[in-house]
């Protein structure tokens, strides 16, 4: 028997907790342990995608509610010995799942992308830029505690009914449940979303600046596209987290990923190396990013690009 | 303010990392660098410190080679460090990794404990929330912007959608994105003052952390791999081969 762990997000539950059920309910894991508000509409949610059973965890108004989450799945834990509890591989998840192993004294895997949950718990995880598949076997006692990223699995609706909810108050976590939420700031972008597009045009650092980011939306507003970046522009302030694709960032799957001016680091690949078509242009040869394009032209992004948006909008 | 930085040592990213067949641990060479996410910890430590007539103490677990990672993070401006290098720590999980280092800072009370988001070689991405709760403090974690402000330690907590501003008293743990401050480099000084600080070595039996192995790793295989395609050098037409592929996928 495993639980997953889905976090509220939005008023909805987070797609990645969707995707883990829709894998999970072959094995019979059906029980849900849901961190949010909640509402009938998110519980149906919760059913839709084959959860019977419902443990409602209400973070108090104000309350990050992270550590108290932890404690209170440490004492369900206690009465109902599950043997994994599965977690998405997100900021919140990881808060909750790093004090849960804590409290109870059990290891847990990161950054699985696959699980096997018939008789022993198994978890696969990719190494060297995704290039090694480890599988690894827990041994000893359970709770098996384990993070998968995101679009590991299709979610996919089993058509359920609504589940049977409990509600779980949270304790006091005393000093450790003392962080507080003091607001809320959406960055706003624009355009279809990278999680949903089917064409992502994507930069890195080639481009050089700022301005020569507006290369890769110039880009995108014909094909209908999602913009996305690597982690190095981010952290330079060109574009918001929320288009960071890769490792830390967000995992994408579309049907054209276009590279421009990015490497092609490890840390990039994991997030974008399953696109079906990969087209990228990098003005060195040896980038790493076309090991795994179908189409490289090694070319200046200030030349290639200005001229592959003027031709599609003259279309 | 007193002020920890957990910072790792690690083989150099440049150079290809490599498993041991037999015991599917990462390969360390005596050779180690320090995370450069770290640097950024060791950035916000040394800021805060400054504003607050600090000190930062570094405190790291792994096998200490020739010190080359806490050196550079020394040469930055830290006071000292803790290390814990102990043969049976090798291939350590990440809530082992987490006793270790809390148990390493846990008599020194520290008010605020800083970590990295991800380490660049093992990111599990939970040792900092981990730690949080062996010391039992609150954690701001993926903290993109830090103030502190008397006992309240606020943070720009990076989400999804954009960010949260979320505050704790201290003693609070904060784990820090590599976008938050513009690391420091080392002056000439800063190197030389670097050799002469205290690094205080410790191992696994000091701290009274008994090692137990819950893991087994049953299958090394590799990914099935997608091969490149046609890599073509631009000379003013490349762009024709971009739309032609669109076209055959269709999207345009
Ligand atoms: C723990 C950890 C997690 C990470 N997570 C992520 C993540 O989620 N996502 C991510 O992207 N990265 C991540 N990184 C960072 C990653 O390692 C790389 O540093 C980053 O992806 C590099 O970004 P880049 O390709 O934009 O820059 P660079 O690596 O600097 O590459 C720039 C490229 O542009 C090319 N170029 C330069 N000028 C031009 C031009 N005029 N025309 C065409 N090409 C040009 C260069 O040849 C070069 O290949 C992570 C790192 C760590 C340690
Ligand atoms: N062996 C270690 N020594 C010191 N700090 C560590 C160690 N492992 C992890 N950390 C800290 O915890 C952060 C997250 O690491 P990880 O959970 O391995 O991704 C890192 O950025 C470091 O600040």
């Amino acid at each position: 028997m495993a639980w997953i762990f889905i976090e509220e997000v939005s008023g909805a539950p987070a797609v990645v907790g969707l995707e883990i059920l829709s894998k999970t309910r072959a094995d019979g894991a059906t029980t849900v342990l849901y961190f949010g508000k909640g509402s009938d509409a998110a519980f149906a949610t919760l059913g839709e995608f084959g959860a019977t059973d419902v443990f409602h965890l209400v973070p108090s108004e104000g309350s990050t509610g992270t550590a108290a989450a932890a404690a209170a799945i440490a004492d369900l834990v206690g009465q109902h010995n599950p043997d994994a509890i599965l977690f998405g591989q997100t900021y919140t998840d990881r808060d909750v799942a790093g004090r849960l192993s804590t409290r109870l004294d059990r290891t847990m895997i990161s950054n699985g992308i696959d699980v096997s949950l018939d008789g022993s718990v198994g978890v696969t995880t990719e190494i060297f830029g995704g290039s090694q598949l480890v599988t690894t076997m827990f041994e000893g006692p359970g709770p098996h505690l384990v993070l998968i990223r995101p679009k590991s699995f299709p979610a996919e609706p089993s058509g359920g009914g609504a589940p049977t909810v409990t509600a779980v108050p949270l304790p006091d976590a005393g000093h450790a449940g003392s962080a507080r939420v003091t607001g809320s700031f959406v960055e706003e972008t624009e355009g279809p979303k990278l999680e949903e597009a089917a064409v992502i045009v994507a930069g890195g650092r080639g481009l050089g600046s700022v301005e020569g980011f507006e290369l890769v939306e110039k880009l995108a507003a014909p094909l209908k596209a999602a913009t996305g970046a690597t982690r190095a522009i981010v952290d330079a302030g060109w574009v918001p987290y929320s288009k960071q694709v890769g490792q830390t960032g967000k995992t994408v799957k579309p049907d054209v990923y276009i590279a421009c001016g990015l490497s092609g680091a490890m840390q990039h690949l994991v997030g974008m190396k399953d696109s079906k078509l990969i087209i990228a242009i990098n003005k060195d040869e040896e980038a790493p990013i076309f090991a795994v394009a179908d189409l490289g032209i090694v070319g200046d992004v200030h030349q290639v690009l200005p001229k592959l948006i003027e031709a599609l909008e003259n279309r | 303010m007193k002020i920890a930085v957990c910072v790792k040592q690690i083989p150099d990213p440049a150079s290809p990392y490599q498993l041991d067949p037999t015991t599917h641990n990462l390969v360390r060479p005596t050779e180690q660098v320090l995370d450069d996410t770290d640097r950024y910890g060791v950035e916000v430590g040394l800021q805060i410190a400054g504003e607050t007539e600090g000190t930062v103490t570094l405190v790291s677990m792994g096998p200490s080679g020739n010190l080359n990672g806490i050196r550079q993070a020394l040469a930055m401006g830290a006071d000292g460090a803790i290390l814990v290098d102990d043969e049976t720590l090798k291939g350590s999980d990440s809530l082992t990794t987490a006793k270790i280092l809390a148990a390493a800072m846990a008599p020194e009370s520290f008010d605020i404990v800083i970590a990295g988001t991800e380490s660049t070689d093992g990111y599990s991405g939970v040792v900092p929330q981990q730690i949080a709760e062996l010391l039992g403090v609150p954690a701001l974690t993926y903290a993109k912007k830090i103030d502190v402000e008397g006992s309240t330690v606020r943070i720009n907590r990076q989400t999804a959608t954009g960010y949260d501003t979320i505050e704790a008293p201290t003693p609070v743990l904060v784990s820090v994105t590599a976008g938050v401050v513009e690391p420091r480099y080392p002056t000439f000084k800063g190197i030389m003052d670097a050799k002469k600080k205290p690094v205080e070595t410790k191992t696994a039996a000091d701290l009274g952390v008994t090692v137990t192995v819950n893991q087994r790793i049953a299958l090394v295989v590799p990914a099935p791999s997608r091969s490149g395609g046609q890599v073509v050098i631009d000379e003013g037409t490349g762009h024709e081969k971009i739309i032609a592929m669109l076209e055959q996928a269709k999207v345009i």
